[in-house]
């Protein structure tokens, strides 16, 4: 299952070290940051609960980029 | 001098700062993070200037005790901790998350070096925390405009419909285009956009197209005509019968496919990351070589070592190797690109593409569809023994009960309708013609085997096509030749490839070879592959692959009929005139909206600009920070020069970027 959310990082660096940080959330198994249109595309594995997975990409997100902003 | 330098600058930064403030308070056009910083910014400066003119009007003798020094260094670090305190903390964490070598902890340990050499030694607190200022100013200038760029590009790429009319209790209401169910009739009145895929059940109108395919012409539509979605209807008002959900019309297509576009990273974006990779940590120990190997030598050689003045430059050295705008300037240039292409009609499915396209030397095409209309015509009449009309007639109503495409085509020939009267005694002799009796006359049409079988005697021909030939009364009476009209631009979309680089134009037919071979000839094509089965065109583009040099890439174009395996092994599979269909467009790496075969020498010349614009920011970009770092290194350029090459290699760097949105020969792009 792929979902997107809508983020909110202001350097293209910050961008693509989000989506390394988040690739290695259990439960992710692809995330890909387009840092032109702002969006983060999360693809899960199967039987992982999203909302719970996405709490954890948030927390590491925010660890190598406390600017950034992701709208669940 | 210098003293009044820094004052107008600092002031410009106040004002500047001020000015954008107020243009800020407008919702939507800043972050609520850059407000912040911007208000800093103009906070710290004001700070910053009161502190100067507090030091110029204080007289000396009061700034002499040591208590006056230590308020003085306290109100420094006060401005310093103001501007830059985010700063020290990322760094901070930065080192604490094992990530030590990032632009946060280049600055934080330039100016903090800069400010405990000012406390030791010259009691220059300003440098530190104008380079910080500087920084941050370059810092927000780079979030806002390519914050503004991001924004404006998408703008000019919104094809996104806004709302739907429905026709309800007699009155227009507006609806959600998602709220729209398949069947539902929508009114689209003139200026508005389409927003579903629909057949026209009532009115006429031309629209324009050009946001989906580039082309300025309007296309007229009437009652059952399909319509797409994101098309602008220009002069009456329509009533359209929708077909699709929103979801799966083509503006919403079209619109997931370029955002999803930069998601694919190209091999220079690739290149850029794992540069800085490298790039940052090397910086770090050639600033540690600074430090050290100067002074040591000089040590060496019995001279002052001059710690300070290395320590210097090393902070300086560091404050000049920021690689942001190399870091920004590639991933902006190809999504600049992608969103010029996609306003000219060529929707590139990512940066990948975008840049394997720009090294196509090997163009390979499916002749049906792509240079030919797919649609067979009567091109001529030959040997005549009677009136070539009069021929076409006869020959039309003997094959007019046939559902075979070239009877079809004999048909359409025919200005007169078929008068079903005349025709009598019709047998259809399969893969070879039919026999029958018009106005009396015992007609054969059909093929060389049917006049084989016949023994009648027949005159072959030398043109390409499909050559029909006809009896009447047991005697020759002549030959119809039916072909697939070559597209009108073929020719000169094969010249302008010759002209832009690609080495060699390839052609893939299931025709016989004689008619290949002249299809060829006439437009100029080098290699033709004839008489082909569908799965021969995989292994043929496979060989061709293989004999392809390292940076040289392989273009196959196809109708998006039937080519998806094709599409599919080619380096970039090019779907023609695919407008709404799903299986080229998921096949495909570059979908054309238009059939127009024009568009392939465009696109491929948008993707050398576009890859044009990403190598100069590349070698600019480099190029400048190299010589600024030999500068510092030597000596010759101090911090303030440091950060300003970096904020101005930065906002050229994007301004570059913004040129790959404009594409030569699209409408819109002129007046943008």
């Amino acid at each position: 299952m792929s979902k997107s959310y809508k983020i909110e990082v202001d350097c293209a660096n910050c961008a693509s070290l989000m989506e390394g940080a988040a690739r290695k959330v259990p439960g992710v198994k692809n995330a890909v940051v387009n840092f032109m249109t702002q969006k983060l595309s999360v693809d899960f594995d199967d039987g992982a609960e999203p909302n719970a997975v996405m709490r954890e990409v948030v927390k590491v997100c925010k660890r190598v980029e406390p600017d950034c902003e992701i709208y669940l | 001098m210098q003293e009044i330098i820094i004052n107008l600058l600092l002031l410009v930064i106040a004002i500047a700062s001020l000015v954008m403030f107020i243009v800020g308070r407008r919702p939507g056009s800043m972050t609520k993070k850059q407000k912040k910083v911007l208000s800093r910014i103009l906070f710290a400066t004001v700070i910053l200037l009161l502190i100067r003119a507090a030091e110029s009007l204080v007289p000396q003798e009061l700034t002499e005790p040591a208590a006056a020094r230590i308020i003085r260094a306290l109100l420094y670090v006060a401005d310093y901790l103001i501007i830059g305190y985010d700063i020290l903390i990322k760094a901070a964490k930065g080192i604490q998350n094992r990530r030590v070598f990032d632009e946060n902890f280049l600055m934080a340990v330039a100016t903090l070096g800069a400010f405990a050499l000012a406390l030791y030694e010259s009691g220059d607190y300003l440098e530190a925390i104008a380079v910080m200022l500087f920084y941050q100013v370059g810092e927000w200038f780079q979030s806002y405009a390519v914050g503004k760029s991001r924004r404006s590009i998408s703008e000019l790429m919104d094809i996104r419909p806004d709302y739907a009319n429905i026709e309800r209790d007699g009155g227009l209401v507006r609806v959600s285009p998602e709220e729209v169910e398949v069947g539902t009739v929508i009114v689209v009145c003139p200026g508005e956009k389409i927003p579903i895929d629909g057949v026209v059940t009532e009115g006429c109108s031309s629209l324009n197209t050009s946001a989906l395919t580039g082309e300025s012409l309007p296309r007229e539509v009437s009652p059952s005509d399909e319509v797409i979605s994101g098309c602008i209807n220009m002069t009456g008002l329509l009533k359209i019968r929708t077909t699709k959900g929103f979801g799966e019309s083509t503006v919403s297509r079209i619109l997931e496919l370029v955002e999803n576009a930069s998601s694919r990273k190209s091999r220079s974006e690739d290149f850029i990351s794992r540069f800085a990779r490298i790039y940052t940590p090397a910086v770090c120990y050639a600033a540690v070589a600074l430090v050290l190997l100067p002074p040591v030598a000089l040590l060496a050689l019995g001279e002052d070592a001059a710690w300070s003045v290395w320590i210097y430059r090393a902070l300086t050295f560091l404050v000049a190797s920021c690689p942001c705008a190399l870091v920004i300037s590639i991933p902006l240039s190809f999504f600049a690109g992608i969103g010029g292409a996609s306003r000219a009609g060529v929707l590139v499915k990512g940066s990948n593409y975008l840049e394997a396209l720009s090294f196509a030397k090997t163009v390979v095409f499916d002749k049906t569809g792509t240079l030919t209309q797919g649609v067979f015509e009567v091109n001529a009449v030959h040997h005549s023994k009677i009136d070539e009309k009069r021929l076409l007639e006869l020959a039309a109503h003997a094959e007019s009960s046939s559902s075979h495409p070239i009877s079809k085509s004999l048909v359409n020939a025919v200005e007169t309708p078929i008068d079903r009267s005349k025709i009598t005694c019709v047998s259809e002799v399969s893969g070879e013609g039919v026999a029958a009796t018009v106005d009396g006359l015992r007609l054969a049409v059909g093929n060389h085997k049917l006049m084989e079988r016949l023994g009648i005697p027949y005159i072959s021909c030398h043109s390409h096509g499909t050559i029909v030939h006809v009896a009447i009364d047991g005697e020759y009476a002549g030959h119809i030749v039916i072909s697939d009209r070559i597209k009108p631009t073929s020719k000169q979309a094969i010249s302008e490839l010759h002209g832009c680089g690609v080495r060699r134009t390839v052609m893939l037919t299931g025709d016989l070879e004689g008619t290949a071979s002249s299809v060829a000839n006439e437009l100029g094509i080098d290699l033709t592959y004839s008489q082909l089965l569908p799965q021969d065109k995989v292994s043929i583009v496979e060989s061709l692959l293989k004999e392809n040099g390292k940076r040289e890439r392989l273009a196959f174009v196809g109708d998006g009929i039937n080519d998806a395996p094709v599409l599919g092994r080619a380096d970039i599979g090019i779907a023609m005139g695919a407008m709404g269909s799903d299986a080229a467009i998921e096949a495909a790496d570059v979908v054309l909206m238009d059939d127009d075969p024009m568009q392939i020498p465009k696109a491929i010349k948008i993707s050398r600009k576009c890859i044009g614009i990403v190598y100069q920011n590349i070698v600019f970009a480099i190029g400048i920070k190299l010589v600024c770092l030999i500068l510092v290194a030597v000596g010759m350029a101090n911090m303030w020069l440091a950060v300003f090459a970096d904020v101005g290699v930065m906002i050229l760097a994007v301004l570059n970027a913004i040129r790959a949105l404009f594409v030569k020969g699209t409408k819109r792009s002129r007046t943008a």
